[in-house]
């Protein structure tokens, strides 16, 4: 179960989208294509709500996308104090879908809806667990 | 066969550390009873709790709650729809009533959210999205709504400052309410100078976690006449739902499940957004106050602002808002809050609501929203 190793903190780690966090660790950004209808799913589902065909495909995103919306937050929940205040972005993918992740290495001054980034694969270096994650950066 | 309202209960909202659970449920039965013609506990057929349980040391609330309330051997069941409990329960009530299963039943909304430590509270908090894709980033309440403000600001250009009204509206109001938890009035100055939580909402943006509970008692078309002088009827119930993700829907403007809960229950109490002379609104941020204006069509899309700028929400105004306060002045006991908007609009439509009494009221509106929009319940009701 791979997927246990997704998020600094993991709610849960029994998943049908398993091979997602395997993905990751290599540095591809996976989402999931009905092999029916041929709907695109991210974050990836393992059934379709479109059609409800229970089949379907990996496919991998090139990680570019633009900023839908964000949030400066202060007021942080448990186990994530240690990085307050942050700031979390929504993209809208390119290959369709979303994404909500950590804006990386963008000043509060450079943040506009709208602007073009791009969805980059990482691992925490500072936890000793293997911690996979990605983040929102500017392209 | 119509559905009516034959009692009324409030307790006080906020710190409530005098009172268990149960303690606090007792509070507004007593006085929804007291408050119907000559009606006895013994008359009640069921009673519904609109709670969420997760808050509560004491499991299976509607058990405690029954017990300490003298209800049973009576029916008793608890609905659970987050922000919205309470207003799902007023709705199976309205169920139970109108099937024909019972003649009159009760419904309590009631929550004590200050039972738990603040590190559990601090792990609820971080739970409250999809936790698949979402809480691990460490999104929380405010921070959805964060995002819905951000996202209204770019699109339609709502400012900072017209947010902020709607925290000077409510405190004003809530001033003129001895049940709300803060009964002062605030300046924009305190809003804005007050600490930030999720950018770009502050303190004064975000209702307070309170503990509360209210009670209404609903009955059939015979027994409401019989047990009050000054009957309130149910004339629409609209209920939908929404994508538990944001990042599954269609925009982060609105909230889908208000728009089509609305839709419903206008059709069904055949009214428009114009006939509506005083609305509960769920300002849980004050964002949202501005969306619900929008999605209930008070306003156009994108005018909201606009609304509370020039005063539309307030008594005098288009469609007067929220004069109890809101959940921004009174506090949020979740279970207890969709109950408690139901109240309000009944002493308006009586004409008892004194200080901030909507004159000449006659048809009234509440609109309770679950979680970040995943539930929404609309109920008009009508003199």
């Amino acid at each position: 179960m791979p997927f246990k190793y997704f998020g600094k903190i993991n709610f849960t780690p029994y998943t049908k989208v398993d091979a997602f966090a395997d993905y990751l660790q290599k540095g591809k950004l996976m989402g999931t294509k009905c092999k029916k209808c041929g709907e695109i799913y991210f974050p990836p589902k393992a059934d379709c709500i479109k059609c409800m065909n229970d089949k379907v495909d990996w496919i991998e995103f090139s990680g570019k996308g633009t900023l839908h919306s964000y949030a400066k937050i202060f007021a942080a929940p448990k186990g994530f104090e240690d990085m307050a205040p942050y700031t979390i972005g929504v993209v809208d993918l390119k290959e369709g879908g979303r994404l909500l992740s950590w804006l990386k290495d963008i000043s509060d001054r450079e943040i506009k809806i709208g602007m073009p980034v791009k969805v980059v694969p990482r691992i925490f270096e500072e936890i000793q667990e293997i911690k996979l994650y990605y983040t929102i950066e500017k392209l | 066969m119509k559905v009516g309202i034959v009692g009324i209960g409030h307790g006080k909202f906020g710190n409530r550390s005098d009172a268990t659970v149960q303690e606090l449920a007792f509070e507004p039965f007593k006085l929804a009873i007291d408050d119907a013609k000559n009606l006895r506990r013994e008359n009640i057929d069921a009673l519904v709790v609109g709670s969420v349980p997760e808050y509560h040391m004491q499991r299976s609330l509607p058990g405690v709650v029954a017990e300490y309330v003298g209800m049973n051997p009576k029916s008793t069941w608890l609905t659970e729809a987050a922000c919205a409990s309470g207003s799902a329960a007023i709705r199976t009530a309205y169920m139970a009533i109108k099937s024909g299963m019972h003649d009159i039943v009760a419904v309590i909304g009631v929550q004590k959210m200050r039972e738990l430590s603040t590190a559990e509270i601090l792990a609820l908090m971080g739970r409250v999205g999809d936790v698949q894709w979402e809480s691990i980033f460490g999104t929380t309440f405010p921070g959805y709504y964060a995002l819905y403000a951000n996202r209204h600001m770019f699109e339609f250009g709502t400012t900072r400052e017209q947010i902020g009204l709607v925290a000077l509206k409510n405190h004003y109001y809530g001033s003129m309410n001895p049940n709300a938890f803060f009964q002062k009035e605030i300046t924009m100055e305190k809003v804005l100078k007050s600490d930030d939580v999720a950018y770009p909402l502050k303190v004064f943006d975000c209702c307070a976690n309170a503990d509360g509970a209210a009670c209404i008692i609903m009955a059939n078309e015979t027994n409401t006449k019989k047990y009050t002088d000054t009957p309130l009827w149910f004339e629409g119930l609209g209920s939908a739902s929404a994508q538990m993700s944001v990042l599954r829907r269609p925009n982060l403007v609105e909230i889908p499940s208000a728009i089509e809960a609305a839709k419903q229950a206008y059709k069904q109490a055949k009214v428009k957004p114009s006939d509506i002379q005083v609305a509960e609104v769920h300002d849980c941020f004050t964002i949202a106050e501005i969306m619900a204006y929008e999605n209930l069509g008070f306003c156009p899309k994108g005018k909201g602002g606009k609304f509370i700028e020039e005063k539309q929400s307030y008594i005098g105004g288009k469609t007067p808002v929220n004069v109890d306060g809101g959940l921004k002045a009174k506090g949020h006991p979740v279970g207890a809050t969709g109950v408690s908007m139901a109240t309000e609009i009944v002493k308006q439509l009586r004409g008892d609501a004194g200080k901030r009494q909507v004159s000449g009221a006659e048809i009234g509106l509440t609109h309770n929203v679950g979680g970040i929009g995943q539930y929404t319940f609309v109920h008009i009701l009508k003199r």
